[in-house]
């Protein structure tokens, strides 16, 4: 499945500065192992050392949050946009 | 002489930003400049601004203006600070309430009653700071995600400040809300979507070139704006005569006051303003939106996010950032974070307005209900000095309490009507 992934300002070092970069994949987990592939180091950021997603890390694959998804195995279908988002204050 | 070093630009960074050194990372510690920075590259974990605090008295701090400016000196703002055009919030009042002690079961209650903001919410310390840091870094628009308090603090302080504001807001917050939000001038944008999800789309425009000179408040200047919330911190132990309460209860949504409230405090305590003592933090929540309550009582020390249902708007913040702090500190000071249903914070609303005379909003009737329920469960110390937050006003969410508050009867203006109507 190909996907569009937006890439946060922290993280646009690793994708010469690119906000918006395609990945591959049919779950989560597959297009942040491409996406580390593609971009070296960047899968080291979103994903702690014992390879879950980082606390204060939001990752929607679509409109949905994965953590009330499946986590890393949410399905990642076709064309789906998928955001990693650092956690903000409250309003 | 010219600079050009980064030395020189830190030593003008440092002016402009009073006692403030940098911004660290609260999870790993990596140390960055003051800028619209608010994650950490290596970890993600929220910055929080460093400081270098000097020698700090508690005869400076009296001698200062009757609001949160008296702490400038504890603040990342330039030393001139209260010269410039902006909300002067805090130094709200702590208000003795030993009639609501009395019906609880409590020897010593104090309630912080920050409805007496220029806003009507204890948003406008937040914004405050935010606005400096707006202001340092040459943003041209105050922006913010709220659930309705934070957009009517952002638009006035806009407003008096003189910059462009444009606020996100659920489509289906309570009128007065939208109205304060509106009122003020600049942009109001209702998104179809609960707050989380305005939060979201509010992140992915700040990383856009649509959003490059604006301050988000509670986003790019996050670590500024959290800063606000230790003037409560401040201010609840100067008013007890610069000591510490033994527990206070503090509502939670993202976490983020209480979070800095028990920073306020353990500075106090490490700048020896007030006597080193233990004190109790705990968290309130509405059961319909209490992911942290849940985690806490599940022993977790994740926060799985959860979908609002709840009448407390302000606190329908379903993905808490400062979760997993308020966790921590809850823990670490002996504390516990509780919530209680819409008919008890409805309850508590009326008991703390028909007690004390103070008109709370949603949030205030949560963070009551919750004392309340801790003392009945024996899990206050009823003999402790205790302090509850009010931290919004009740004109803003008359809906919740309106069938419940009506006339006592309708009559004619007569005599015999009055005594017909009110004769047994
Ligand atoms: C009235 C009121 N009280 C408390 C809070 C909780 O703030 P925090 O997100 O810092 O936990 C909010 C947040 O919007 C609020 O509007
Ligand atoms: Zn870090």
């Amino acid at each position: 499945m190909s996907v569009s992934v937006r890439i946060p300002t922290i993280l646009r070092t690793y994708t010469n500065g690119a906000a918006e970069v395609s990945g591959e994949g049919g779950t989560l987990r597959e297009v942040l192992q491409k996406l580390d592939a593609d971009y070296p180091g960047i899968g080291g950021r979103i994903l702690d050392e014992t390879g879950k997603i980082r606390r204060f890390v939001n990752v929607y694959v679509g409109e949905e949050d994965v953590r009330f998804a499946d986590g890393l195995d949410t399905a990642t279908p076709d064309g789906v946009q998928i955001s990693v988002i650092p956690a903000v204050a409250g309003g | 002489m010219a600079h050009t070093s980064t030395a020189a630009n830190t030593a003008a960074n440092t002016v402009e930003f009073g006692p403030a050194t940098g911004l660290s990372c609260r999870e790993c510690g990596t140390l960055y400049e003051l800028g619209p920075i608010f994650a950490c590259t290596e970890c993600f974990g929220p910055l929080e601004v460093a400081y270098e605090f000097g020698e700090i008295r508690r005869e400076d701090i009296e001698s200062g203006p009757a609001n949160i400016w008296r702490y400038r000196s504890l603040l990342p703002v330039p030393a001139d600070v209260a010269a410039k055009p902006n909300l002067q919030p805090g130094w709200t009042k702590l208000v003795k309430a030993d009639r609501l002690a009395a019906e609880l079961g409590l020897r010593s209650l104090h309630v912080k009653d920050d409805s007496g903001n220029p806003t009507h919410s204890f948003k406008d310390r937040v914004v405050s700071i935010a606005l400096e840091a707006a202001r340092n870094f040459g943003f041209h628009t105050l922006s913010c995600s709220s659930t309705g308090n934070l957009a009517g603090a952002v638009t006035a302080a806009a407003a008096r400040a003189g910059l462009d504001a444009c606020v996100f807001i659920p489509a289906d917050l309570e009128p007065a809300k939208v109205v304060m939000a509106a009122v003020y001038g600049g942009r109001l944008v209702a998104i179809d979507g609960n707050y989380d999800e305005v939060n979201r789309f509010c992140s992915e425009l700040i990383g856009d070139e649509l959003g490059e000179k604006w301050g988000f408040v509670n986003v790019n200047l996050r670590p500024f704006y959290a800063e606000g919330s230790k003037t409560l911190a401040y201010e609840i132990a100067e008013q007890l005569g610069w000591r510490l309460p033994d527990q206070i209860v503090i509502p939670v949504a993202s976490g983020s006051q209480l979070t800095k409230i028990d920073k306020g405090f353990r500075e106090l305590i490490k700048l020896g303003l007030v006597e080193d003592r233990p004190y109790r933090i705990f968290g309130a929540q509405a059961e319909g939106c209490s992911p942290v309550s849940r985690a806490f009582k599940a022993g977790q020390d994740v926060v799985q996010p959860v979908r609002p249902d709840t009448i407390a708007k302000s606190l329908a913040i379903g993905n808490p950032a400062d979760g997993p702090y308020v966790l921590d500190i809850v823990r670490r000071t002996g504390g516990a974070v509780e919530d209680v249903n819409d008919q008890e914070v409805v309850e508590a609303i009326r008991l703390l307005a028909r007690t004390e005379g103070v008109f709370a909003e949603t949030a205030g009737g949560v963070t009551v209900g919750v004392l309340r329920k801790l003392v009945r469960e024996g899990r206050l110390d009823p003999d402790a000095e205790t302090v509850v937050l009010n931290t919004g006003d009740g004109l803003k969410t008359l809906d919740a309490v309106a069938e419940h508050a009506r006339p006592t009867a309708v009559i004619r203006p007569s005599l015999d009507a009055f005594r017909a109507a009110f004769a047994n």
